[in-house]
């Protein structure tokens, strides 16, 4: 081995997408192997979990951790990798805010399994065969990893260094991350404050956004597909339920500049402690309607306020899952 | 001392008057359960939904939320705001699995001791009657999740 720093990426309860938006940096991906052996990066190169065991503690420079911790192998991971890194950045929405998988948070693995394994209409199972985490075979017994009820963030498990937020961050995100930890390892500048969130710009994703704003009154709510909208005009004030004005800026804006409303995968901006009650609060207050009983009336067209408002962050806010 | 359940109730009361309609059945020595935990918010239009969905994640088994009757907020319009908002976030918390009962807006005006003290006994009993939510303590992996968690995000430490 050289004398490069050491990188890690792993994936936990994840898409993969976050490894893509990695290899989107195109030529800085050269760069990144300039200055680092990769040590560990289960989709791009053949290490194990053992080789990981049996680095020194602290040997690993910089690590990425993305996806949520879903099950015990995650969990395991987590606790290993952060044994072993110097530096360990939470990337993606999965590792800082559950992403996606933290809906779960909204029932159970038992009732997800029904789903899966009996109630879904192009199921047929009538024997009732589930997954099993242990089986016994000859050669002895195969064990799957447990899967938790409720999905957690990274830093709901082990001490997370950094934050980088969005599903999946940004490629010219990711290339100034990488810039500023080369640049502290080099002694050449210093690393942010522990706790930041980087690849990322303050205030919210409306500021970025390219769309004429103006008063924000609306009178009922639209889906996508029953109009054609305004390619100009602030989604919102058209009735589309935008996640702009809840989410920190840092991606460019980039749905909403395609003519789609952005979902709220950068998660809430600086000061805001919890995205679904400030998208809440936002929606309430443009519903454009005389008296308060005709504000809920439209108010109780959305049909999943906490998934439309918590898409990624369910497992991070305040509540953080359902009532069991 | 009975062992039936007590539920722990917060209530965010509008300074210019539920606060005053919450001192004043005190002063007149009406009785009423000491369950509510009494918030001063300078407007009902002030409690963020932020602050709801933090009492109950932080274990209340209940939350209140009172200010000015209509037309007489000392700011205008902002129990209007609180009450457009308010179906919206109850659906929410449902959607959650909490119970509609353990949420509760009304309008109390500073003259209203009396309708102070019948809003925390009603709420009182049928919380107690719905039992203990436990936000923060529910499932044994729930309680190892909240031992675990470690880091904090500087950025997003929660504003005073
Ligand atoms: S609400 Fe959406 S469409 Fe409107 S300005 Fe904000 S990000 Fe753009
Ligand atoms: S517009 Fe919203 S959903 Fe789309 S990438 Fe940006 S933050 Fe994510
Ligand atoms: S001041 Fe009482 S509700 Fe606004």
């Amino acid at each position: 081995m050289t004398d490069k720093f050491k990188f890690a990426m792993y994936w936990a309860g994840s898409c993969g997408g976050c490894e893509i938006a990695v290899l989107e940096t195109k030529d800085k991906i050269l760069e990144l192997d300039a200055n680092y052996d990769v040590v560990f990066w289960p989709v791009a190169a053949d290490f194990k979990y053992k080789d990981v065991r049996a680095y020194d503690d602290g040997f690993i420079d910089v690590c990425l951790f993305n996806g949520c911790i879903r099950n015990s192998e995650n969990e395991e991971i987590a606790h290993l990798l952060r044994q072993k890194s110097k530096v360990l950045v939470a990337f993606g929405a999965c590792a800082t805010m559950g992403g996606i998988p933290g809906l779960i948070n909204e029932t159970t693995a038992a009732e997800l399994k029904e789903l899966v394994y009996t109630k879904n209409p192009s199921i047929d199972n009538p024997e009732g065969i589930y997954p099993q985490e242990k089986l016994e075979v000859p050669e002895g017994e195969l064990e799957l990893p447990h899967l938790y009820d409720t999905v957690r963030t990274l830093d709901q498990t082990v001490a997370v260094d950094y934050y980088v937020p969005g599903c999946p961050p940004e490629a010219h995100q990711i290339a100034a991350v990488l810039d500023v930890v080369t640049a502290a390892l080099k002694g050449e500048g210093e690393l942010p404050p522990k706790g930041a969130v980087v690849g990322v710009a303050p205030k919210t994703c409306c500021d970025e956004c390219k769309r004429v704003k103006e008063e924000k009154k609306i009178s009922g709510f639209r889906r996508m597909w029953e109009f054609f909208p305004d390619p100009e005009k602030c989604l919102l004030e058209q009735g589309v339920v935008c996640m702009g004005p809840a989410t920190r800026a840092g991606c460019g804006a980039r749905c909403t500049n395609v003519g789609m409303p952005c979902r709220g995968c950068y998660g809430p901006p600086e000061g805001v402690v919890d995205q679904g009650a400030k998208m809440l609060s936002t929606l309430a207050s443009i519903v454009d309607a005389p008296t308060p009983e005709e504000i809920a009336e439209i108010t109780a067209t959305l049909p999943d306020p906490v998934g439309t408002f918590y898409r990624f962050g369910l497992a991070s806010s305040l509540l953080r899952r359902a009532k069991v | 001392m009975s062992d039936q359940f007590e539920p722990r109730l917060i209530g965010f009361l509008c300074r210019w008057c539920s606060y005053n309609g919450a001192d004043l059945a005190g002063t007149s020595r009406m009785k009423y359960p000491p369950n509510l935990v009494p918030i001063k918010t300078n407007c009902s239009g002030r409690v963020d939904p932020t602050h709801i969905f933090k009492a109950f994640a932080e274990g209340a088994d209940g939350v209140l939320i009172a200010g000015c009757h209509p037309g007489d907020c000392h700011y205008i319009n902002g129990n209007y705001r609180t009450a457009g908002r308010f179906p919206l976030m109850k659906k929410m918390l449902e959607q959650l699995g909490l119970e509609p009962g353990r949420i509760r807006l009304e309008w109390v005006s500073a003259a209203e001791g009396d309708k102070f003290a019948r809003v925390v006994t009603e709420f009182t009993e049928e919380v107690r009657a719905l039992g203990p939510l436990g936000w923060n303590t529910r499932t044994p992996e729930e309680q190892a999740d909240a031992g675990q968690a470690s880091s904090d995000r500087v950025e997003e430490a929660v504003p005073a």
